[in-house]
């Protein structure tokens, strides 16, 4: 198995070794035997597939199936939304049993939407249309191809192919990278895809090629410890006659696979923090991927199955399985003879990068690549975390030459700005430090924890200063109305002075008119006279409006008689006349109908006084809930609860006499109440039991 | 003749001297008054930038940057719930003093963020939850229904008091995957248990 | 069943600090049986007393600090420290001078700072420097070497014990300078001279009686070490590479006050226990490779420094304490350039 490269003819430049090199590293026992002594097998279909909607990076695809729908397999279950997701596919045919939450395959152990089909074991599926002539075909039409069957990164992450096939227009893409490192222990998928697939991975490199442009450089990846898969690349290759692609080695090291550290290893060059590799005018493609957008454009595949590696200790065979996407882990699990005895951990991934599974339920997906059913020797856990004693083992070993344990204290410390400053974001999580630790500390759980926390702080930042804008907002807004208020009421204000004035200077002008008018001088009077005159308005204005209607409906009648009467001469002035009163009346009308509706609502107090008072009240309730013991609480919440539900009684009582329209919400509102209160009375009894005993 | 008076009194060009020298050393510190003035009150903005945001009230001013302008004139920086501890540290880092822990006179920092929640069938529409709002968070009109803009809510819970029928909850926000993080790791036990190394160390330290 | 949740990786390399300390302990093996093999019954005394000693500190700290006791003391941190301790101290030294080194070792040096990782100075350094301070007298009484004794004699089992617990004046007998002790003495006579006419240097095979023996079993060990990855060759070899230059550049071709040949600054005195035991600690040493190599290359100079023209014949401890003062701030001048990054940043800039 581990012949060495050296070993392998080295001819027309078809395999050439790389010439880069990246820091740190570690040497892992490989594990890859176990697996790869037996062909990939194939597992029955289960009766239930399960589809989580987001099993890719990005949005979750959008259900087009509903419950009880029959499907075929390759049939399309579920759309993308936006450029960054991917669409689902069934991947056998039967009924679509549920659309339910289900616990995903995911770090988290939690729950997600999923499609859940009952199978019905005809493993129907739709016609795939085959396209020979695809070079001739242009490449967006292509990507597009890839998009609809789903195709998303077969690695780890998931990232969707086809957004990974549309660089940004800037970038000129002049290398185009096949990863078949597969640096992982344990892992074998891409191992034996290489080996048994070898003419799909180089007729993929051509497709992927011909959509990117026909870069320069073609190189697929492959570490040396996979020599078999090399030759069958080699000769795949050679009997395809293609010139331009060029199968790179390497000596086994992890994380050789990383995107980062590979493209360090083939072309030398570093990608930017924070850049992607297109910027660099490299794409890279797992060669899991790059074979299945070529099945999806070839042969009219959607992605309905992938290899995936089932190894470990705690099962009687170990190999790698072309498995169904949705079957679930137990399905599979069992079929490769599972002892889960033996067993108190599943890995979903590799041993290194990998993630535990909480439960057995869940599914293969997209990026499935290996499950670990190790038994308690195999993997054990490891011993309780010590001291560091800055043995710098992690820094030695580190690929993008980080310092682990300066790191490692600053998450521990929560010093989150020095922990960026240390580059934090540059860790690509491969656990090599972990790995090396001597001192056992689980430092990736602690990165991962601080970027999740950074993040998260990041996310709250932006919300706040978003909530102050608001509040600013409305403060200015409250100060705006405020101002408007008082500037009216200086209006008014001036607007009487003057009137005043005016009044005055008649006077002056005009002494002996002083007897008709009425005497106004007094401002109390005259501002009484005109609340008066407003208390009176409303109805004055209703009765006045009325008029207007009733006097606009009898100028009507009487111009239709006159209609009626003069209908063979001019009849053209009069019926402008009718219409013109029409719309008059309609005004009137629709003025009557706003003032009727406008009188329930003018209660509204001041808006800022609201406020306040709520303020108030919670600042109030807050200060006196301080100091107090949890009974002491409970039995403050009785009382206000108490005093709620006398208030809401009340309310009841006074809508009941009203007969008001809400009476239904009121009463709602008391059988709560009451139902609160009687939760609080048992939970204050509870705890006086607890005192009583002591617990609390 | 000065020269003859300064030669007699030696002392006087000592005096000369230091006047001139508090004269010139004015000037420039007046002129560096002038010329490096600060605008406004940055320690103001540094600190409102450091509070929640949820405006809740519960430090006792009517919103945050108020508050932020009473820890400018001294106020004690632990009356902050909704920030908690992780506040509070965050100012005394600002300020270069030590932290307190939280003045529970002001309320609990509560373990889950909560957002309001109007039961919507039960709502009659009175407005005093949209006028009790700070950030404009509840819409609805008189006589509507009103419902609560889950994003902006800040849950700051001033909107449950005035609610007449009793119809808003406050309720936790859901942790979705995309927003779920690794815990920090407990040094204390890591796994140690099934070694039969159950550390006890956590306890006392 | 409940199936273990746990953050990757899930696989660890099988080496944990405690089998990296105790590959150290063995690894003073080498130099353990020449100091022995010169010495007589000395250095075994010494190493047990100092290792009950650093243990009874150890578990006694612990205690007050309420920590695990048996899960502490198995990390083997304090036998290093104890048998580093012994190997340091002269041989034949009263057992109170060993348990006070030990004491201060663990408790000052070690305990009092956290513990194991967080201690920012070598312990078994701090212990001597404090010991050589306080007990000049004691902490030179240095016997001569095997061979260089009239009938090619040691002291006895009972004669070592009575020494070390009674403080007997058996051991005078055999009292005896070290290389750097008789060099330094002789500031008066040419280079040339010294090594024609003390028996300590004519008789030698390389350059000094006994001592030359004692530094190659510690290199041997150190190599071993080296071996196992236990340690990078950053921070020793720029430290002996600088104590040569430093030599070679104040050879003044062996006049009076030349500081003596490269050979017998590398061959004696605790040069080799130095450079693979005490400055390959890493708590106490910087954290990068490029850190280290700085750190090593000043230890490498004061060393020189001190022993040529300061007070103390041997200057290993003064100049690894020294230059732990100096480790983080050498850290912090020598962070590496992270992947895709145009240059190694400074870790306090702000963000802006």
């Amino acid at each position: 198995m581990k012949t060495s490269v050296k070993t392998l003819r080295l001819e027309n430049n078809i395999i050439a070794k790389a010439s880069g090199e990246f820091h740190g590293g570690i040497y892992p026992p490989e594990n890859k035997q176990q697996s790869m002594t037996l062909p990939v097998g194939s597992l029955p279909i289960p009766d239930e597939l399960i589809f989580p909607l987001n099993q890719h990076m990005g949005a979750p695809a959008e259900p087009i199936v509903s419950v009880g729908d029959n499907v075929l397999g390759g049939q399309k279950i579920a759309e993308a939304v936006g450029m960054f997701s991917a669409t689902i596919h069934a991947s056998s045919s039967g009924t679509v049993s549920a659309i339910e939450e289900r616990i995903l395959p995911h770090p988290s152990g939690m729950s997600g939407l999923c499609i859940v089909i009952q199978t019905d074991g005809k493993h129907q599926h739709i016609d795939f249309q085959t396209c020979d002539d695809y070079l001739e075909q242009e490449p967006t039409e292509l990507i597009e191809k890839i998009r609809e069957a789903g195709v998303t990164g077969l690695g780890g992450a998931g990232f969707p192919t086809a957004v990974k096939l549309k660089p940004p227009a800037n970038d000129i893409i002049n290398t185009l990278i096949l990863n078949g490192t597969e640096c992982e222990p344990y892992i074998t998928a891409d191992h034996s895809l290489m080996l048994y697939h070898a003419e799909e991975v180089i007729a993929s490199a051509k497709l992927l090629s011909h959509i990117l442009g026909n870069p320069e450089h073609v190189l697929i990846g492959v570490e040396d410890n996979k020599s078999d898969a090399i030759q069958a690349l080699a000769s795949a290759l050679k009997n395809s006659a293609m010139n331009n692609i060029q199968i790179m080695t390497f000596p086994t090291k992890y994380p050789s696979g990383g995107e980062k550290q590979l493209i360090q290893l083939l072309t030398g060059k570093e990608v930017p923090s924070g850049a992607i590799p297109a910027s660099l005018g490299i794409v890279m493609q797992n060669v899991g991927t790059a074979v299945a957008a070529y099945r999806a454009v070839a042969l009219g595949q959607p992605l309905t199955s992938r290899i995936t590696t089932l190894v470990g200790e705690a099962l009687t065979t170990q190999r790698n399985y072309q498995v169904l996407l949705g079957t679930p882990i137990e399905f599979a699990l069992q079929q490769a003879g599972f002892d889960a005895s033996n067993n108190e951990r599943l890995i979903m991934g590799g041993p290194m990068m990998g993630f535990t599974l909480k439960e057995l339920t869940t599914p293969i997906i997209k990026s499935t690549n290996c499950i670990i059913a190790p038994s308690k020797k195999e993997l054990p856990s490891p011993p309780p975390a010590q001291e560091c004693i800055r043995c710098g083992l992690c820094s030695e070993v580190c690929p993008v030459s980080l310092l682990p344990q300066q790191l490692y204290w600053y998450a521990k410390a929560e010093d989150y700005e020095r922990a960026q400053n240390y580059n934090l974001f540059d860790c690509i999580e491969c656990g090599a430090c972990s790995y090396v630790c001597s001192s056992n500390i689980p430092l990736v759980q602690y990165y991962r924890a601080t970027k999740g926390s950074i993040r998260q702080q990041e996310q709250e930042k932006i919300k706040s200063d978003h909530a102050r804008q608001r509040f600013e907002f409305r403060q200015r807004r409250f100060a705006k109305a405020e101002a408007e208020k008082i500037a009216k009421r200086e209006a008014r204000k001036k607007a009487a002075a003057k009137a005043k004035q005016l009044q005055a200077e008649k006077l002056a002008r005009n002494p002996e008119a002083n007897k008709d008018s009425t005497p106004k001088c007094d401002p109390v009077t005259e501002a009484i006279a005109r609340v008066k005159a407003k208390e009176n308005d409303p109805a004055a204005q209703q009765a006045r409006l009325e008029r207007s209607i009733n006097s606009a409906k009898n100028r009507m009648t009487k111009l239709q008689e006159k209609l009626a009467n003069a209908e063979h001469d001019k009849k053209n002035p009069i019926s402008a006349q009718i219409k013109q009163v029409e719309v008059r009346l309609q005004n009137a009308e629709k003025q009557l109908a706003e003032f009727t509706s406008s009188e329930v609502v003018d209660d509204k107090p001041t808006i800022q006084d609201a406020a306040s008072s709520a303020i108030e009240k919670a600042k109030a309730n807050t200060a006196a809930l301080a100091n107090m013991s949890e009974k002491e609480k409970l039995e403050k919440q009785l009382t206000s609860l108490k005093q709620r539900l006398k208030k809401a009684h009340q309310r009841l009582a006074d809508a009941e006499q009203e007969n008001n329209e809400h009476l239904d919400a009121f009463k709602n509102s008391v059988t709560k109440l009451e139902q609160k209160l009687k939760d609080t009375q048992t939970q204050l009894s509870a705890s006086t039991k607890a005192d009583k005993y002591g617990l609390n | 003749m000065m020269i003859a008076l300064i030669l007699q009194y030696p002392v006087i060009s000592a005096v000369i001297a230091l006047g001139g020298l508090a004269l010139i050393f004015g000037a420039v510190l007046g002129f560096a008054a002038v010329q490096f003035k600060v605008e406004g009150d940055p320690i103001v903005e540094q600190l409102d930038a450091l509070l929640p945001q949820t405006q809740c009230g519960q430090c006792g001013h009517p919103g945050c940057r108020p508050y932020a302008e009473g820890i400018a004139n001294g106020e004690a920086i632990n009356k902050c719930p909704p920030g908690g501890q992780t506040t509070i540290n965050a100012i005394a880092d600002l300020l270069g003093i030590d932290a307190p822990s939280l003045d529970e006179e002001h309320g609990e920092e509560a373990d889950i963020k909560t957002v309001a929640f109007i039961r919507e069938d039960e709502c009659i529409g009175c407005t005093k939850c949209i006028q009790a709002c700070p950030v404009d968070a509840i819409l609805g009109a008189a006589k509507q229904m009103h419902t609560v803009i889950a994003d902006e809510c800040t849950g700051c819970d001033l909107c449950v008091e005035p609610c007449p029928v009793d119809c808003i909850d406050m309720i936790p926000v859901k942790q979705s995957i995309s927003d779920w993080k690794w815990t920090t790791p407990n040094t204390n036990h890591i796994i140690a248990t099934d070694k039969g190394l159950s550390l006890t160390e956590g306890q006392t330290v | 069943m409940g199936l273990i949740n746990a953050s990757s990786p899930h696989t660890h390399h099988q080496r944990n600090t405690a089998d990296m300390m105790q590959l150290v302990i063995i690894a003073t093996t080498p130099g353990f049986v020449a100091l022995s093999y010169l010495f007589g019954w000395g250095t075994l005394i010494n190493v047990i007393i100092a290792a009950i000693a650093t243990l009874a500190s150890e578990a006694f700290v612990l205690k007050l600090r309420n920590r695990r006791v048996a899960f502490y003391l198995k990390d083997n941190s304090a036998l290093v420290t104890a048998v580093l301790l012994g190997l340091a101290l002269p041989p034949y030294a009263p057992w109170w001078i060993v348990v006070i080194g030990a004491a201060t070792a663990i408790i000052l040096a070690k305990q009092l700072y956290g513990g194991m990782g967080l201690n920012p100075f070598n312990p078994a350094m701090i212990a001597y420097v404090v010991l050589l301070i306080s007990f000049p007298i004691e902490m030179t009484r240095w016997i001569s070497p095997v061979n260089l004794n009239t009938d090619g004699q040691l002291p006895s089992l009972i004669e070592t014990l009575s020494a070390v617990f009674n403080h007997s004046s058996i051991i005078d007998a055999y009292t005896g300078a070290t290389p750097l002790d008789v060099f330094k003495n002789h500031s008066g006579l040419l280079v040339e001279q010294i090594h024609h006419q003390e028996p300590l240097f004519n008789h030698s095979v390389f350059v000094s009686v006994g001592w030359e023996w004692i530094n190659l079993a510690f290199l041997a060990g150190g190599l071993f070490l080296l071996q196992q990855r236990i340690f990078t060759w950053h921070a020793p070899v720029s430290m002996l590479v600088a104590l040569t230059l430093m030599s070679i550049l104040f050879y003044d071709s062996g006049s009076s006050t030349s500081g003596g040949t490269p050979l017998m600054h590398l061959l004696s005195g605790g040069t080799m226990l130095g450079a693979f035991f005490i400055v390959t600690d890493p708590v106490s040493s910087a954290v990068s490779n490029k850190g280290r190599i700085i750190y090593g290359a000043g230890i490498g100079i004061l060393i020189y420094i001190i022993r040529v023209w300061g007070n103390y014949p041997d200057a290993v401890a003064f100049a690894v304490l020294l230059m732990n003062f100096a480790a983080p701030f050498i850290d912090y001048y020598t962070l590496p350039r992270t992947y895709g990054h145009t240059k190694a940043e400074s870790a306090t800039r702000r963000k802006d």
